[in-house]
């Protein structure tokens, strides 16, 4: 009969043989002789992992119980490994591009790098996959009873407690020694990649093995056992329809998030051709394991005695058969099936837990930053060797606590469930832009409370966790709230039911969260990074340097990933940079792949952190950046404010200018007005003065000299009266108190009084008209305009220095006005004096003693105002020119 | 995916390429379909004739089996360098 001893003793062989292994791949991967370890074969192989003890033995009790709806748990991966174009592809290149380390990695990297969302993720993590750890030590102590029970000569009863606690050890010092051995960029482990690689093997030769004993040995061949199959209680097809399809999608969904999935398919795979081998052997490999389930369930139903436990059929039947050997072979597979999840599970836990909430609280409170402080990689393998066993510890706690009475396949679920939370986050995260970090949250806090409440806390049993009362009625008596009942919907499964309402919830929550939040810039990016990973394999956020700090990065770099490779890889960028030396200029390129590299080892959230303590102020986030950007378009746009300010201004003291130099013209002016006016004033005055004294002093004058000068005296005070006339005219213009006298006329007779009362005739001008153009009727104040033209046929008669003096006054009829332009042929008047000879007192030919005032042409200008037309000078005509326009309603009023 | 980049017509292989990348994308369809077809089955709980369960294991593997032997001569044949396997499947 078989001898526990000697079957603890295969063991112990067996467990030396996997130690052994795995030192030697760890050993070849450090010789780069490694080749053989990233084989498409090693990988999917590695996969296996999928097919736990609970496929080993439970898939078994699971169709001895309830036929065919075992196969649901390997249809999904199937679905999903053929899909592989899909969804596998890109995570594995969302990995590789992102050195993911954990599905909380790539979570909480997607997000933003959230730490919070990593957290969470990471203790929904660890409370789902707890009791698949304790369904592993379960089913290993089960097998180990087994075993003891049909050893008679067997001393030790077989304490469940007892080895389930010494699995648990063992399993944790090898997981330690193995798992936590270097802390590696890529986070790969090659030793337990390849020890579960052959326990791979081992699983699926032991489960072949029975089922061709159980086909040929006792069914006596295909045929014999088909009959026989059908021939039994599980021979006809029934299938709840909504568990059939619920739980292919359920595992199909675990399948991708399960952390030990997540571990051997995205962070241990090397390249994509891996991917591509196993998504035809993989399934191939599923298909194989559960190929003999159903032969063996319905043996074992024949065989052994009613009562028997299920769970244990792929033992106890070659052990009933008197096959020790074979029951041998079958508990290592089991034992291989048990171990290598835990140990892969322990990995991916430890890391998720050493690098989301270890170091990122171990960061806050050493405060003085990552170069400072102790050392660091020391500091993540202690947590990662704790967290392992910690988690161990905790499986085996659960083992204790639920008293391993459940059966396996129900535990499974309920872990299944448990993770495939995970799904909505992950899913929309790598093809949906618009997924948020509080959608993700959200969506992920409710799938966990409606798994916990509906599934995880009755698995239990009713009246340990949750009280019957509460089971039956609901909390408080509400209906509603019937955890296996939720909303009043009765009848359904309790796993559908649970997998239904909390993947449904979670995905709606998390959609709804998503389309009505914002998220942030570092999401943003992260999430077009993830979305289209394809596209392009930048870096989404940047580090700015430039200040001198690559010596703090080494020392850091060197404490995270170990000194030799920490030296290569700054070595190798220096090189890169062309500089000699292990320090190159820290530039955003190399801050990014340090990083990158860093977050291998710690996770993205905290190398990201990391870096930024060390490169402190000098750090740009993608917010300061904005930040920075909303500035400079606040400033560009003050700028352009200030420079149109600064133009008015330049506009305005433009303006100033002109009218400062007009003024400074006026004041030159009134000085010469009054200059000019005490001498117009004073000459007549000294002439009167001096000849009337003459009259007065000397009594022997003739007559004729009495007349000469009192006639002097005379003019002389009519010329005194003529400027103060004109002074008197012009401020009565000005003041706008005249009082125009209008009536109907003709333009060439006012033209013609003009000529006559300009005394033209005795002079040598020579006036050149058109008559007939002048022709022309108007309204206005004639006397005025007559004045008006005077004035200018007297300036061009004094002023006029040509040998032959020519005056044209030539009429036209320009729209609504008419215009009378008065030209004469002398040099006109000096551009720069041009702007002043409408001004008061202002004369052209300084010095010359005209005769007149200088006020003529301001007379004019303000006449021609009241008038309603306007004088100015007409540049260009090659003399002196004058265009009086006349507006259009004294032209219209005429005709 | 750049649409620009991507040319109208392709030659033959890269044309050839891009369908199988669609039947790679349709065989997860064809397998969850596949496998729906025993939802269909009476079922013999309800009192119905039910199908032997020999009978629906050899479908149910028959399936899984094309499944694998699809796969694999679907991934033989993808261009082995990644970079040109990558480009979008529009064209």
């Amino acid at each position: 009969m078989a001898s526990l001893n000697l079957l603890i003793v295969v063991c112990l062989v067996y467990v030396a043989l996997l130690f052994a292994v795995a030192f030697m791949a760890e050993r070849a991967a450090l010789r780069g002789r490694a080749a053989f370890l990233r084989s498409s074969v090693v990988y999917t192989l590695s996969l296996s992992i999928y097919c736990t003890a609970w496929t080993f033995y439970g898939a078994v009790g699971y169709a001895a119980r309830s036929g065919m709806e075992y196969l649901t748990i390997y249809l999904g991966p199937t679905l999903v490994m053929v899909g592989w174009w899909w969804v596998l592809r890109k995570l594995v290149r969302i990995g590789r591009t992102q050195r993911i380390t954990s599905v909380a990695d790539l979570i909480s990297s997607r997000y933003g790098k959230s730490n919070t969302l990593a957290v969470f993720v990471t203790a929904l993590a660890v409370i789902g996959t707890t009791p698949y750890i304790a369904l592993q030590l379960q089913s290993v102590t089960l097998s180990f009873a087994s075993f003891a029970r049909a050893d008679p000569s067997s001393a030790v009863p077989a304490d469940s407690r007892s080895t389930a606690l010494w699995v648990a050890m063992g399993l944790a010092f090898f997981t330690i020694l193995f798992g936590t051995r270097n802390l590696d960029a890529n986070e790969r482990h090659h030793g337990v990649v390849m020890a579960i690689a052959l326990e791979a093997v081992v699983k699926l030769f032991a489960l072949l093995a029975v089922g061709v004993f159980v086909v040929w040995g006792v069914g006596g061949g295909i045929e014999a056992t088909l009959a026989r199959i059908d021939a039994s209680e599980i021979g006809q097809w029934q299938m709840d329809g909504g568990r059939w399809a619920g739980l292919t999608m359920l595992s199909a969904a675990a399948f991708l998030t399960l952390p030990r999935m997540f571990q051997v398919l995205v962070v241990e795979n090397e390249d994509e051709h891996q991917l591509r081998t196993a998504s035809w052997a993989f399934p191939a490999y599923l298909m194989a394991m559960s190929l003999f389930v159903v032969p063996i369930a319905v043996v074992g139903l024949e065989v052994l005695p009613p009562g028997a436990n299920p769970d244990q059929f792929v033992l106890t039947v070659p052990l009933s058969q008197g096959q020790d050997k074979l029951a041998m072979l079958s508990f290592l597979g089991g034992f291989s099936s048990a171990t290598s999840m835990v140990i892969v599970a322990a990995i991916a836990l430890s890391t998720m837990v050493s690098n989301h909430v270890v170091m990122p609280i171990w960061l806050r409170f050493a405060g003085g930053g990552a170069a400072v402080a102790g050392d660091v990689r020391h500091l993540v393998l202690l947590a990662r060797r704790v967290s392992i066993a910690v988690i161990l510890g905790l499986g085996y706690l659960y083992y204790r606590v639920s008293g391993g009475g459940t059966a396996l396949a129900a535990i499974g679920l309920v872990s299944f469930a448990g993770v495939a939370q995970f799904l909505p986050a992950l899913m929309g995260g790598i093809f949906w832009r618009g997924a948020t970090r509080i959608g993700a949250l959200a969506g992920l806090g409710t799938g966990f409370v409606i798994w916990c409440y509906s599934l995880l806390l009755p698995s239990f049993g009713g009246g340990i966790l949750m009280t019957d009362a509460v089971m039956a009625y609901g909390p408080w008596g509400i209906a509603w709230l019937r955890p296996q009942a939720l909303f009043g919907i009765e009848g359904l499964d309790p796993l559908v039911h649970a997998v239904m309402w909390s993947l449904g919830l979670n995905t709606v929550v998390f959609v709804t969260g998503s389309l009505l939040s914002f998220p942030q810039p570092l999401e943003r990016l992260q999430g077009a990074q993830f979305v289209n990973v394809f596209e392009h394999s930048g870096n989404p956020q940047s580090w700015s340097g430039g200040t001198a700090q690559s010596e703090d990065l080494l020392i850091m770099a060197q404490r995270m990933m170990g000194p030799a490779q920490a030296q290569a890889l700054f070595q190798a960028e220096a090189a890169r940079q062309g500089l000699a030396g292990y320090l190159p200029e820290p530039t955003p390129e190399f801050l990014q792949r340090l990083e990158r590299e860093l977050s291998g080892a710690v996770g993205a959230a905290t190398a990201h952190a990391m870096v930024g303590q060390i490169m402190g102020a000098a750090t740009v986030s993608v917010e300061d950046l904005l930040a920075v950007a909303d500035e400079t378009a606040q400033m560009m746009e003050y700028s352009s404010q200030l420079e149109a300010k600064s133009a008015e201004l330049t506009r305005i003291a433009g303006q100033l200018r002109e009218a400062n130099e007009k003024l400074t013209k006026l004041s030159v002016q009134k000085d010469a007005f009054l200059s000019q006016i005490s001498h117009e004033l004073r000459t007549p005055m000294t002439s009167i003065r001096a000849f009337s004294e003459i009259l007065r002093d000397a009594p022997d004058l003739s007559s004729h000299d009495m007349t000469k000068y009192a006639s002097i005296i005379h003019d002389e005070a009519l010329r005194l009266t003529r400027l103060l006339d004109d002074l008197l005219d012009l401020s009565v213009l000005e003041s706008g108190q005249v009082s125009l006298n209008m009536r109907d006329g003709r333009l060439v007779s006012v033209i013609d009084q003009a000529v006559a009362a300009a005394g033209v005739a005795e002079e040598r001008l020579t006036i050149r008209r058109d008559r007939t153009r002048e022709d022309i009727g108007l309204t206005s104040d004639l006397d005025r305009l007559a004045q008006v033209f005077i004035n200018l046929i007297a300036n061009a008669r004094k002023y006029c220095d040509a040998t032959a003096p020519l005056l044209s006054i030539e009429v036209a009829q320009r729209g609504n006005a008419v215009v009378v332009d008065f030209v004469d042929n002398g040099a006109g008047i000096p551009t720069d004096s041009q702007a002043l000879v409408f001004e008061k007192f202002s004369r052209v030919a300084e010095g010359e003693s005209a005769g007149g005032a200088g006020l003529g042409l301001a007379i004019c200008r303000e006449i021609m105002a009241r008038l309603g037309g306007e004088i100015t000078y007409l540049p260009g005509q090659g003399g002196a020119a004058f265009r009086v326009i006349l507006p259009v309603a004294a032209m219209r009023a005429a005709q | 995916m750049s649409e620009s980049s991507n040319a109208l017509f392709l030659e033959r292989r890269s044309y050839r390429q891009r369908r199988l990348m669609d039947a790679l994308r349709l065989l997860p369809v064809l397998g969850a379909f596949l496998w729906a077809v025993p939802l269909l089955w009476s079922d013999a709980a309800a009192g119905g004739e039910g199908v032997a369960t020999s009978r629906a294991m050899l479908y149910i593997f028959g399936v899984w089996a094309l499944l694998a032997l699809l796969a694999w001569a679907l991934s033989s044949r993808l261009d082995r360098s990644p970079e040109k396997t990558d480009a979008p499947g529009g064209g």
